[in-house]
């Protein structure tokens, strides 16, 4: 059954739900009239194959090489609009329903939408989260102090009155416990969010997250899927102390089976939380407990961030950043110390931890020749680590310089001030490398 | 809560005349430890035991020590809140005020050789096993003189020398950990058990549950206490436990509800479980306690439960107040002179914060030291991998 969905704008929006509300999204596209964005709209059939419409003007469609066996991604550059659309076309095996979606770009564009609100991150996940729950009855939450008391980051706040005790539940401190219940709820079909108060306690759920998340798609040899959402603030705090500053990406990574991303702006996280409950798979998303007041304008239009693909924040010609998470910041700090010494570094924030945009980083490391990773895990066995080793593996020939990675102390995180500063990468040590790779 | 009826000793002391007053003008502040004796507020309910005697023996010195170490951690407590709000103390802090009659009534029934272990709300237990305040406002504040050398921070106290396993942050993980403290006592014979210490949350995790069977099984002197202070942050103790009799919750471990406010109620429940443990292996004890505050610094506390809640049970069952009372009315002080001691205390408060804000920061190269106990000469690096690098000795 090929189903054929359509560009961008109000018909791709309604297009893309069954039960979501189209009058209210059609009422507001239509008065944002179709003639204001003069594109042409890509059709990507189920079978993979792509037809421009002949009367987009300036359209350049790249189709790129499959680095990543369960994903093909396509770029069209629309200059009209000066957006990229991303095209994500999954297997038809592993997504039975789901063909060809069309997914919002991922670089800023909102200064030429007219239609935005501000609001701060925990406020944007909350969004991406209410809105499912209203697209789908067979969303639920269940966390510790999801409920009444609002979420201990106020992400879930106000949706226990709205939607009730049975879809936002309050569970007892047993994290083991209600992770493998949600895993088991998934197992029949329904969409439960399982919240870690703190990524930290997630360790007690490990068992539950590697075995029964990750495997029983494989081992049930494709009857049961697994649809839920873990996630929780992770990373190092101000001063948290060593249990809650982990950083459980770490320990995730070898988990087959799952997705891991992590958001990084209000944008990205609410893009990112819509994404992964409509996922098949199981999504880890690791938000950031520094992160929660972040303050961005959003697209009121419904918008979907792609899973497994990295954002373009900062193009450039003389080195490759990698990041993620709060480094991001960390590294746009650097960066603006760069530019005024006279470098040009390209700044990704890679966003899917699990699998790597490989696609965008190559082509990266292909302009650039020099990589650096800034990450926040320790450096032994982190993503950083990883990603070293993949980009090693697919691109050493385009490599003019050793890949550098900035990690975290292999330390527990201090409880002083000053010590939990050093175990954490500082954008005075990203510039100091910056310069040390470029000479 | 009713207050303790007085009931003189047997060895005929005089300290009960009503008109007693009448000959106090200077005397000094009684520390005789001739034995007193004094009721419990409410007599024990028990699971699968006979309770103790309601009556407890102890003596004016314990009264006024009692009375001194807990004015000194309610002083200390609030002096933590307000350090938080000036931003010296960061992160997470669970202060302990309200419940700081489990703290001191249990050190007053065990030795030094026992084990204590507890979660994150672990001020005043270090304090009652013999820390200073110097140690705690030091680590706090995340300085060198720290009973962690600042490296632990709030839920993370320790003191091996007198049997202080900790401070922890992950809830219910403590418990496990105190079990093997008991494994090892017997292991080592030597007549001593371990207190694990867990709050009514805590009670809901599996690790608890298995902790305990495997304890009996093996017949370990361990006793679980659990703090139930009736909120898991902000949920109440009915929305998270299907049973909410916590010393019932061993099913074939016996177990003993106790006024947690009453500090001569946990002292004798921690007696008679000390005896209970070496003798036929674990017991629970569940104290029923208050926080006055919130979970941690950043939660109010006042959006699950009413102020009127909080301020009932501070009239009515105030360990500290229970305390003062008793003493007024046994004559072994008078209201100024324990006002005195308040003022004494709250004086060593503030000397112990300003003496600890004197305090350095740890060293940078302190990042790298205690990873493991032994130097493997593996290097480590700072962040830039080139400057900062040390040998993890």
């Amino acid at each position: 059954m090929a189903t054929i969905f359509q560009g961008l704008g109000g018909g791709a929006a309604a297009a893309l739900t069954n039960s979501f509300d189209s009058k209210k999204l059609l009422s507001r596209s239509t008065r944002r009239s179709l003639s204001e964005r003069k594109v042409s709209f890509p059709v990507v059939r189920s079978d993979g194959s792509v037809n421009l419409n002949p009367g987009g003007s300036n359209a350049r469609a790249r189709r790129v090489d499959q680095l990543i066996t369960n994903a093909v991604a396509v770029n069209l550059l629309f200059s009209s609009l000066k957006q990229r659309l991303i095209v994500l076309q999954l297997p038809l095996h592993r997504n039975p329903g789901m063909f060809a979606s069309i997914y919002r770009p991922t670089c800023t564009c909102n200064a030429t939408l007219d239609l935005v609100h501000e609001l701060l991150l925990f406020e944007a996940l909350r969004e991406g989260l209410e809105e499912e729950m209203d697209r789908d009855p067979h969303v639920c939450v269940m966390g510790e102090d999801v409920g009444h008391y609002g979420g201990s980051y106020k992400v879930t706040r106000g949706l226990a009155e709205k939607y009730g005790d049975l879809r936002v539940l309050d569970t007892p401190i047993a994290e083991n416990s209600f992770t493998g219940m949600g895993i088991g709820a998934a197992m029949t079909g329904l969409r439960p969010i399982v919240e870690g108060m703190n990524m930290g306690f997630l360790l007690l759920a490990f068992n539950q997250i590697s075995n029964n998340c990750g495997m029983l798609h494989y081992t049930s040899g494709g009857q049961f899927t697994i649809p839920v959402v873990i996630r929780g603030p992770g990373g190092v705090g101000r001063q948290l102390g060593a249990e809650h500053s982990q950083r459980l990406e770490s320990y995730f990574q070898s988990i087959p089976g799952i997705q891991m991303v992590a958001c990084s702006t209000p944008y990205n996280a609410k893009g990112l939380m819509k994404a992964a409950i409509r996922s098949e798979n199981p999504v880890i998303l690791f938000e950031h407990v520094l992160l929660y007041n972040l303050k961005e304008r959003i697209p009121d239009e419904e918008y979907i961030c792609n899973l497994e693909e990295a954002e373009m924040v900062r193009p450039g010609e003389h080195v490759t950043i990698l990041t993620y998470s709060r480094m991001r910041y960390h590294v746009m700090q650097a960066a603006k110390t760069l530019v005024n010494k006279g470098y040009d570094p390209e700044v990704i924030d890679i966003r899917s931890l699990k699998p790597f945009d490989l696609h965008m980083i190559g082509n990266s490391v292909k302009k650039t020749h020099r990589v650096l990773i800034v990450e926040e895990c320790m450096r032994t066995g982190g993503i950083g680590a990883s990603l070293t080793a993949a980009i090693t593996e697919n691109f050493h020939d385009y490599l003019d310089a050793p890949i550098v990675c900035l990690s975290s102390q292999d330390v527990p995180t201090p409880y002083a001030g000053t010590l939990e500063e050093w175990t954490v990468v500082q954008p005075a040590q990203i510039v100091t490398a910056v310069e040390q790779l470029c000479q | 809560m009713a207050l303790s009826h007085l009931k003189s000793s047997s060895s005929g002391s005089n300290f009960l005349k009503p008109l007693a007053t009448a000959f106090s003008l200077r005397r000094p502040i009684s520390t005789s430890t001739d034995p007193l004796t004094v009721e419990t507020s409410v007599p024990f309910t028990t699971h699968r035991c006979d309770p103790p005697s309601r009556t407890v023996e102890t003596s004016p010195q314990e009264l006024l020590s009692f009375f001194r170490d807990m004015a000194t951690m309610r002083r200390m407590e609030i002096a933590a809140d307000s350090l938080y709000k000036a931003k010296l103390i960061r992160g997470f802090c669970h202060l302990y005020d309200g419940q700081e009659a489990v703290a001191v009534g249990m050190e007053a029934a065990i030795t030094k050789k026992d084990s204590i272990i507890t979660a994150y709300r672990d001020h005043c237990t270090f304090l009652g096993r013999g820390g200073t305040l110097l140690e705690i406002f030091s680590e706090l504040m995340g300085r060198q003189g720290g009973c962690s050398s600042g490296k632990g921070g709030s839920m993370h106290f320790y003191k091996k020398n007198s049997g202080f396993y900790g401070g922890h942050g992950i809830v219910g993980a403590q418990v496990p950990l105190g079990c093997g403290l008991a494994f090892a006592h017997k292991y080592n014979k030597d007549d001593a058990v371990a207190f694990a210490l867990y709050g009514d949350g805590a009670a809901n995790q599996g690790q608890l549950f298995e902790a305990l069977n495997i304890s009996a099984l093996w017949d370990l002197p361990v006793i679980l206490v659990c703090e139930n202070n009736h909120y898991g942050m902000g949920t109440a103790e009915w929305r998270a436990a299907k049973s909410p009799s916590y010393y019932k919750r061993g099913d074939y471990v016996p177990g003993l509800k106790v006024d947690g406010m009453d500090a001569f109620a946990v002292k004798q429940a921690c007696k008679f479980a000390k005896e209970h443990a070496l003798k036929s292996g674990p017991i629970i004890l569940e104290m029923d306690t208050y926080r006055y505050h919130g979970h941690s610094m950043s939660d109010p506390g006042s959006t699950y439960r009413t102020r009127d809640e909080i301020s009932g049970v501070r009239q009515e069952r105030d360990p500290i107040e229970r305390i003062r009372k008793l003493i007024v009315a046994h004559d072994l002080a008078t209201e100024k002179e324990l006002k005195d001691i308040e003022k004494e205390v709250r004086k060593q408060v503030d000397e112990a914060i300003a003496q600890a804000k004197e305090s350095p920061m740890p060293e940078p190269s302190e990042l790298f030291t205690n990873v493991y106990a032994k130097g493997m000469g593996v290097e480590s690096y700072g962040a830039d991998r080139k400057e900062v690098r040390a040998v993890l000795p």
